[in-house]
Formats: structure tokens, sequence, C-alpha cells
């Protein structure tokens, strides 16, 4: 050790100093930076409302019914703000995707879903992961792909994973409307802020996941919507109106929602639809335990060994991949990932 | 080692043969059911319902005509039980067997009646905030979009999902208020219980005249009738 002697009265200043400033740390009001998890709304800075007149306060976004997130302080503009010129015409194509994705991004997609089941009120809705609160929190570092990840490159994530699609390229008019229409209602929003109502509500952590039950909670409570398989269902004319929850046609072992923990969330602040936060934590729990313990499409980082993808990409306890359930390696015999080829 | 002559072999399968015919033959017949109830009690149906199931706007009658069979045959269930609080149709729905209750149904599922014209034109301002509530819904009270259950243009889904398309306006609007009164409660987990109570008069009015507005049936449906 080549380190120069200290006197011990700089010794002393040093920690008297480093002391005081640590307390003076301690007392400071404590900020909410954009690394947060989404899980402490009350504590968010409260953004100024979008550009409005005041006295229209609008309903979407503000959802009532949802009393384990707290109060919501961010409200998107309504849509006839939506400006009459070249930007906002994007914005409506934009939204136009959100709801439709079905038809307006037929070629990027894998599986039955619109980007609206997750999202909802066309992603306005606080804790159904809303667009204006996720706008505002990139370009960010995710550990999901180990770099700084632009808005564009995060909705290529949501293509190649929740719609089991393939990624649209950069700049392509999906993802330029796509981000349009999620500028459009963050307007007002303060960047890199940690919005309460970000991403779905983080549940406190169950003693255990009951299969079992959540299979008896799914057969109550979402089977007369999804189906008795997770299917989903459709009108005559094969419109898809309840999203399939797994199977071929969901969405694959690489999406957000293939973990229990953001299933649960998920479910708890906005199922059954209308009756948002009836369920119990733990049939939310369970009922999202059930659901991703089916097979889906497979992961599409897949590198022919399930024991292999499951510790590079599904090292959690609430991440069923790879796990054995009713005698089955989940993943091992996982429909292909991506739009089928033959189509 | 037989236990029956041969004769008797084909007496008794002559008598099955015989009661499988007649039991063919008694099976409950939709069509004349609706049209000329079934003698025991239950009104035909095309009384009020209209001879192709085109209901009777002005009496808020509802259409029957392309609704699901299943759908039918569990309204009828829950007449007779109760579960559906209805004068009129109580006593007829129990005067039904459960199959004639099927027969019905299933006969109504297959009909493309032309629409029934309403009393009253409806005012164009109603029917776009109808449109608007039925599509979007209203979330700053937790109000899903009708049309995110009923399906797109509230075409209707499976059995439990009733369509909604070119229902007149009177039966729209007099079920909501049943449901928020709590006269109707055979909603499967309360959806439907749920839902109106966020709704007010005008509201009600709105996605009822917008509903009544819409052609019953898309085109791709259109002579699907068997």
């Amino acid at each position: 050790m080549n380190d120069p002697q200290y006197d011990p009265k700089t010794w002393a200043i040093g920690v008297i100093f480093l002391g005081l400033a640590g307390m003076i740390g301690y007392m400071l009001p404590r900020q909410v930076t954009s690394t947060n998890p989404p899980q402490s709304p009350s504590q968010g800075a409260t953004p100024a409302r979008a550009n409005q007149q005041p006295a229209s306060p609008q309903p979407s976004g503000a959802a009532a019914g949802t009393n384990a997130a707290a109060k919501l302080t961010f409200t998107p503009p309504p849509d006839d703000k939506i400006p009459d010129n070249e930007f906002g015409k994007m914005v409506r194509f934009g939204r136009a995707v959100f709801e439709d994705t079905q038809h307006n991004a037929k070629e990027f997609i894998g599986n039955a879903l619109q980007c609206s089941n997750c999202h909802i009120d066309g992603g306005r809705l606080a804790n159904a992961a809303p667009l204006w609160a996720a706008f505002i929190a990139f370009p960010t570092y995710r550990s999901k792909n180990g770099h700084v990840n632009t808005f564009q490159e995060r909705m290529q994530g949501c293509f190649i994973y929740s719609m089991n699609g393939k990624e649209p390229p950069l700049n392509d008019k999906v993802l330029v409307a796509l981000e349009s229409y999620s500028y459009f209602l963050a307007t007002g929003a303060p960047t890199g802020a940690n919005l309460p109502g970000r991403g779905y509500p983080r549940l406190p952590k169950p003693a255990k996941l009951d299969y079992a039950h959540g299979q008896q909670v799914y057969a109550q409570k979402c089977a007369l919507c999804h189906g008795p398989n997770g299917q989903g269902q459709s009108t005559a004319d094969g419109a898809v109106v309840f999203p399939p929850l797994w199977g071929p046609r969901s969405y694959n072992w690489g999406a957000g929602m293939s973990s229990i923990d953001a299933a649960a969330g998920f479910a708890k602040a906005n199922m059954p639809l209308s009756e948002g936060n009836t369920l119990t934590d733990e049939e939310a729990w369970d009922a999202a335990t059930y659901i991703d313990s089916q097979e889906r499409p497979q992961d599409p980082r897949f590198n022919g060994s399930v024991a292999e993808t499951r510790k590079a990409d599904h090292d959690s306890p609430f991440d069923m991949y790879g796990q054995t359930v009713n005698g089955v390696v989940l993943g091992q015999k996982s429909p292909p990932s991506g739009p089928p080829r033959s189509q | 080692m037989m236990p029956f002559t041969r004769s008797e072999v084909i007496a008794i399968a002559g008598a099955l043969w015989l009661t499988a015919m007649s039991s063919h033959s008694l099976a409950a017949d939709g069509r004349a059911l609706a049209t000329n109830g079934n003698g025991k009690g239950a009104l035909p149906c095309a009384a009020c319902h209209g001879a192709q199931g085109e209901g009777l706007p002005s009496a808020g009658f509802p259409r029957l005509d392309g609704l699901n069979g299943i759908y039918i045959r569990q309204q009828l269930d829950d007449f007779a039980d109760g579960k559906r609080a209805n004068d009129i149709m109580r006593p007829i729905a129990s005067a039904l067997s459960p199959d004639e209750r099927q027969a019905v149904g299933t006969f109504y599922s297959r009909q493309t009646a032309a629409k029934a014209a309403e009393p009253t034109k409806a005012d164009a301002a109603a029917i776009s905030r109808g449109a608007t509530l039925a599509t979007h819904g209203d979330w700053s009270k937790g109000l899903p979009g009708c049309n995110q259950c009923h399906g797109p243009d509230g075409q209707g889904v499976a059995g439990t999902f009733p369509k909604l398309a070119g229902q007149n306006a009177k039966y729209i609007a007099e079920q909501l208020k049943d449901w928020q009164l709590g006269k109707r409660a055979n909603d499967p987990l309360h959806l439907m219980t749920t839902v109106s109570a966020k709704l007010d008069d005008d509201a009600i009015a709105a996605v009822a005249a917008y509903y009544a507005s819409l052609p019953t049936a898309p085109a791709s449906q259109q002579g699907s009738a068997q």
C-alpha cells in the first residue's frame, strides 16, 4: 500500500464534514427519480396540468375505482385537442394503430391482441400502463437488453414480445404514429418524472402462489370473457373481442405480461373489466399464476435450450418459463414465436 | 342362452323404433311454437315479437332475430326462475319446457328480419354521444365502452353478451333501468349491474338511441339464416 499518511487533524475534519453532509442530505425532501420502480404513486411530483382551459377537467385517465394506487395527478388532454394539421393526422393514425392494431399494423403482429387490450382507454388509464407515463420515461437504460433505449425501440419490444410479431423499422410510419400519439397524451407531463399510475400497480408479495386456487378464480371470474381455455372470444364475424390469455394467439414468453407480478398488478387494477380492484390481492396473484403457467409462443430470444433461456432471461420466482407445471416443462413445447410464416 | 326368442327381439326392436320415431315427431318445433304457442299457456311469441322476430319498438318488445340461441334460452330460464322479473314473460316462459325454450331460441337465432321502425326519430346529438359511450366508455367513471364486451357495433359475443345492433331504443333503455333497480339481476359477474350504475338517464337514452340507429347485422351475416 503506497497511500500517503494523513495527520489525525485532517482526518477528524473530514469525518465531521462528511457526517454533517450526510445528515443534511438525509433531512432534505426526497425527490422521485426516473429510476424508481413505479410503486410509490403518492411520492410523485405533481406535474402541471396539460395546457388546457382550466374549466375542462377531462375525465379520461382519472380512473375511478383504482383506489389501491392513490390519487392521480396527471390527466392527458382529450382527443378533441388533437390539432388539425399534419401532426394531428399522425396522432390520429397513432390512435387508430393503438386501438385497432390488428388492421393498422397487421404486418408487424403475430397474435390476436391489440395495444389497447393491456393499455386500457386508448393508453390513457392510470395503472393500465398509460402512454403518457411511459413516454416521458425514455430514453432510459433497460436491463432487458443492456443499453439505453429510445421510446421507439421500447415500442419495437412491444411488437416483438407482447404482439408476438416483428419490430417495425425505426421511423416506420407505425412507430412514428404511436410516438406522436404518446407525445400528444403526455402534453404537459414533466420529462423524466415517475408519474403515479405508470405501468401496473405492484402488489405486496404473496406468501405463496397457488395454481389450484388460481384455476378456480379463473373459472369463476375470467373464463366468462376469456374462455375456459384462455383462448379469448370473437364475434360471429371473427373479430376478437376478448383477447386470448395463452396459447398460440396470445403474448409470447418474452412479454412483460408473462411475468406473474405484472399480470397480477394488471388484473388487480383492471379486471374484470369495469370491476377493477374487486379481486383480492390473493385472487389476482393466483389467477395470474394460473394464466402465466400455460403454454404460449416461444420467447424470441430462445437459443435452443429452455434451461439456458430461463437462466438468461427468466430467472425470477414470478416467471414460470422453464418450470415444470402439470408434468410439462413450460417453453419445451411452445409454438414458435413470431407471425405465422405460411401467411 | 338367449333370454329372448327371435320374435321377441323383433317386437322389442319394433317398439324401440316406434318410440324413437314418435319422440322425433314430438321434438319441439321452434317455428310452430313462435307462430302458434304450445297450447299449454305459452302464447305465440310472434304476437309481440313479430313474425320474424323483428320486435315492436313502440312497445319496447325486443327484436329476437339474430340473437344467440343460447342467450334466448337462458333468458327464458331466467324469466321462469324470476331472476329476470317480468310479469308478461314469466308465465309464458314457465309454460315452455326446456326443449321448447331451446327450440324457440334456435329458431329466432336463425331469422333475419327487416328492421322495425323506431316510433320517433332520434336526436343526432344523442346518437353521437351514444356512439362515443358505446365505443370508448367513460373511464373517468370506470365505465368501459359497451362494445368492449358486446363486440364491434354491438354485434354480440356468443351466448353471454347479446347483440345490441338494431335493438329498439325503448327496450335497451328499460333494461338498463331494470339493472339499476335490480329488477333484472341475471347478469354474470354483476357486470351490467356495475356498468348501469355508472349511467345517468341522458347516457342511457344516448346509448339506446345509438344502438337503435344501427343496422341489425353486418353485411357478412346477411343471408346466413337457415
